[in-house]
């Protein structure tokens, strides 16, 4: 069964003791912020997501989304909890107060889209995708978009869509051709057709604004000749109501292998009516913030399906009764022991853990920094936080979503044919994480950013924000009894990943295709390497707290096992991906394209 | 109109409670705590009071340890104005409680107070009732509709076999049961404008009241676990067993 409490007490833990919560108080912007609020705000948020969103999971994946007439009907229950969801002010959480936002840190903001995507993903796109169109608004638009639009998004009463994706360009955006022309009036008219536009069209909310990239008259070919626009699907009256439907049409909606209660949408601009965002050819820069924006959000989908994925795979492990312990009976009074005393099972719950709680911490070290490249008053300090989130999205996005991948494999694994069939809800973790890896950038594209956009610029910089810490904790606690071997496991991945980094500067300065064949294994060293880092800290804050008798002593002790499991367990991977990307790309390219 | 609502710091009904080992009590230390589910809906059916324009006030009253401040936020979340705690570490039993309530009576003078029918880890069911007999005011336990007009209170009651209807004159108590009405989550504006609500702290002596238990717990204990059933031969054999064993016939 699927099954969900909030982790409310490791998300206390995370921010408050592993992080310091004082990099976001202390702040201008959150001022009224403490750790109090933000407890209060995520158990109230918990209490959402489990309660509201949680039972619409299953229903919204086998009734799925219905098109009829260019009008899509999401399932049963889905525009109560949306009309819920803005009415508590959820979706204003983390937007800017002077549109009427609540202002408070994105790392809260993540948190919550952390439960709302392991309660129900579907759900989570349609707010999801507002907040990456706002990104763009908010960084590019016109001040009279912004007073227009805004407000409403932030609401929730208007959602918003991200149209990147033509039939024949996704990855590469520089073919695609839906056309804008300008009118005297100062705005545009689009024509063209988009597909895979997750929430482009929906009965949740009383307009959609899309944000859509199209090509100018005089624009230069491929990826220089590309422009931002905004396109609502009913224009506004002068009172500023939704009037008129513009030119935007639902021609369809793809059947596809999982968030079915997600409308992925058909797109046909017919003379839309649009505004420029951003310059003309300047399309991509915006692309790339919501862009950005989204891929962090869509690593935390993958956290979300990996919590939810072991907390369905602890309750089942615990109540099935299957064979004896290897060791003898452990529960003489029941028939058979319970599949948890297995070693195999605790391989499988073990690892579920670890990438929960590993992603979790990872996470919020990225969105406390993200807040900080916010609003830090001091120049220097918000561009080294800016320069660790550059660095940190790839990774944050392929990792995430490939551990949240691996743990919904996991917990239909756990349950055996009971999680293959449809009854227990197991096996819709899989199919709805699954796109995780593909969207907004595929993991590979995310590998790619990563060791060509974010390694080389200003000879390594952004490597600093991760590399430095790690560096430091190493000789502060290279004597520290509380860690052990710790340390030494955490120095020899280290030092595995400073050799990779050097490798790939350096071949692929002259050969682009090494660090092509180099990108996805690095992606999940730099991954590892920095999980072991916040697991390392992790034991470094939790030893002394576990010496205290009380209740706490069992999460501090559970936090040390979990910590010494990913050393022992997971971490020993990252030799073997140092050696992958030592051999180079030489037998991955050998083969000519005609032998495939 | 004035309402004030007396809120109660519980074990959160999602977790299973667990005896202390020197049974003594149940073990509250690193449990989760929250608003018991009955006062919750004392404080909506107030809240909706105050939307429909018939309460001007509703004020929230915890008497409990500091951390009860959390659940009078929550309160002040749902909608409350402001909240009072009245501040001890006693374990405090309902006689106590309703004399702390009526002394806050005098103080605040309110027409309506609405509790919930009892909180869901003693089960007392007792405070409403003891307010209503030291006030000298009338009671409408169970509610399960509240309507006021014109200076009364007409309450529909879950009895066994039914409904119950009493009007009741204003001031008066009413403590609230499961399907009065479903509490609201609190919103996120809500949340954050409750930190800035004012929460006065008093002392119990303040009001006059001496909270000392006056009940002695002999011992508390986990119920007995349940034994697997078993197939009998035959009716003779059930029957034997029920006579014999069970002793229930």
């Amino acid at each position: 069964m699927q099954t969900y409490t909030p982790p409310l007490r490791d998300m206390k833990f995370v921010l408050t003791e592993l992080h310091d919560f004082s990099r976001l108080t202390t702040l201008d912007a959150f001022s009224e912020v403490d750790a109090d609020l933000a407890e209060t705000v995520l158990e109230e948020g918990g209490k959402f997501t489990s309660e509201v969103l949680l039972p619409l999971n299953v229903p919204g994946d086998r009734e799925g989304c219905r098109l009829e007439n260019g009008v899509v009907t999401t399932p049963k229950g889905f525009r109560d909890a949306y009309r819920q969801f803005c009415e508590g002010g959820w979706s204003a959480l983390s937007a800017p107060p002077e549109f009427g936002g609540q202002g408070l840190p994105e790392t809260i903001g993540m948190m919550l889209s952390e439960m709302i995507c392991a309660t129900n993903l579907s759900f989570g796109l349609y707010p999801g995708l507002t907040g990456g169109a706002m990104v763009a608004l908010r960084k590019y638009g016109s001040d009279e978009l912004k007073a227009l639009y805004l407000p409403k998004m932030i609401s929730g009463e208007w959602s918003g869509s991200m149209c990147l994706t033509e039939a024949h360009c996704g990855t590469d955006l520089g073919l695609l051709r839906t056309k804008a022309v300008p009118q005297e009036d100062g705005t545009y008219r689009l024509s063209g057709a988009k597909i895979f536009i997750s929430a482009g069209e929906h009965d949740l909310s009383e307009n959609i604004i899309h944000l859509v990239l199209a090509r100018l008259p005089d624009a230069p070919a491929g990826i220089k000749g590309i422009s931002l626009f905004l396109v609502p699907k009913f224009l506004l009256r002068a009172d500023g109501t939704p009037g008129e439907r513009n030119g935007v049409l639902c021609t369809g909606i793809e059947h596809k292998m999982g968030i079915k209660a997600s409308a992925t949408c058909q797109l046909a601009f017919d003379d839309a009516k649009g505004w420029l965002v951003g310059a003309p050819h300047k399309g991509m820069q915006a692309m790339f913030a919501m862009m950005n924006a989204e891929r962090l959000g869509v690593g935390i989908q993958g956290l979300g399906i990996a919590e939810v994925s072991y907390q369905s795979a602890v309750a089942y492990a615990k109540e099935r009764l299957q064979g004896r312990s290897l060791a003898g009976a452990k529960y003489p009074a029941l028939p058979a022991d319970p599949i948890v005393v297995h070693p195999d099972v605790r391989r499988m719950l073990m690892t579920m853990r670890v990438n929960a709680e590993g992603c979790r911490a990872l996470g919020a070290w990225v969105a406390m920094t993200l807040d900080v490249a916010e609003h830090a008053a001091d120049e220097r300090q918000r561009r080294d936080a800016e320069d660790f989130v550059a660095l940190m999205t790839p990774v944050v996005k392929a990792l995430f979503t490939d551990l949240g991948f691996e743990s919904a494999n996991l917990a239909v694994q756990t349950y055996g044919g009971h999680g293959y069939i449809a009854d227990h809800g197991v096996e819709q973790f899989v199919r709805d994480s699954r796109i995780a890896m593909i969207y907004e950038g595929t993991n590979g594209i995310q590998a790619l950013d990563l060791v060509g956009r974010k390694l080389p610029p200003h000879m390594g910089r952004n490597l600093r924000g991760l590399f430095h810490p790690i560096a430091a904790f190493i000789a502060e606690n290279k004597e520290n009894p509380l860690l052990g071997e710790m340390v030494t496991g955490l120095e020899r991945a280290f030092g595995a990943l400073q050799l990779a980094t050097g490798q790939i500067a350096e071949r692929g300065m002259k050969d682009p295709e090494e660090a092509g064949a180099a990108a996805t294994d690095y992606l999940r060293l730099i991954g590892l390497v920095s999980l072991a880092y916040l697991w390392a800290r992790t034991v470094a804050v939790a030893v002394p707290k576990s010496f205290a008798a009380g209740p706490d002593q069992a999460f501090y002790g559970a936090k040390i096992a979990s910590a010494r499991f990913f050393y022992d367990r997971v971490l020993p991977e990252s030799a073997s991906l140092y050696l992958k990307i030592k051999a180079g790309k030489a037998s991955m390219m050998a083969l000519a394209d005609d032998a495939f | 109109m004035k309402v004030l609502v007396p809120v109660k710091r519980v074990i959160d009904f999602n977790i299973k409670p667990r005896v202390k080992a020197d049974g003594t009590g149940v073990e509250t230390a690193g449990v989760k705590m929250s608003m018991n589910p009955f006062d919750e809906i004392a404080v909506e059916e107030a809240v909706r009071l105050k939307e429909k324009g018939i309460a001007t006030e509703v004020v929230a009253v915890s008497v409990g340890v500091q951390q009860a401040q959390d659940t009078l936020r929550t309160a002040m979340a749902m909608g409350a104005d402001r909240a009072i705690l009245v501040l001890t570490d006693v374990a405090v039993e309902p006689l106590a409680v309703a004399k702390i309530l009526k002394a806050l009576v005098a103080k605040e003078n309110p027409d309506l107070m609405l509790l919930g029918k009892q909180a869901i880890d003693d089960d007392m069911n007792a405070t409403g009732q003891m307010l209503a007999g030291l006030l000298g005011w009338g009671q409408g336990t169970f509610a399960s509709k509240i309507e006021i007009a014109d200076g009364k209170a007409t309450v529909t009651r879950e009895i066994d076999g039914g409904l119950e209807t009493l009007t009741l004159a204003l001031p008066a108590i009413v403590t609230a049961d499961l399907r009065l009405n479903e509490p609201r989550y609190a919103s996120l504006p809500n949340i954050m404008k409750a930190r800035k609500k004012p929460l006065e702290t008093i002392a119990p002596a303040d009001l006059g009241v001496d909270v000392t238990p006056r009940l002695t717990i002999v011992s508390v204990a986990e119920p007995p676990a349940r034994q697997q059933g078993i197939k009998v031969e035959s009716a003779a054999d059930l029957v034997a067993r029920l006579r014999n064993e069970a002793k229930v016939i």
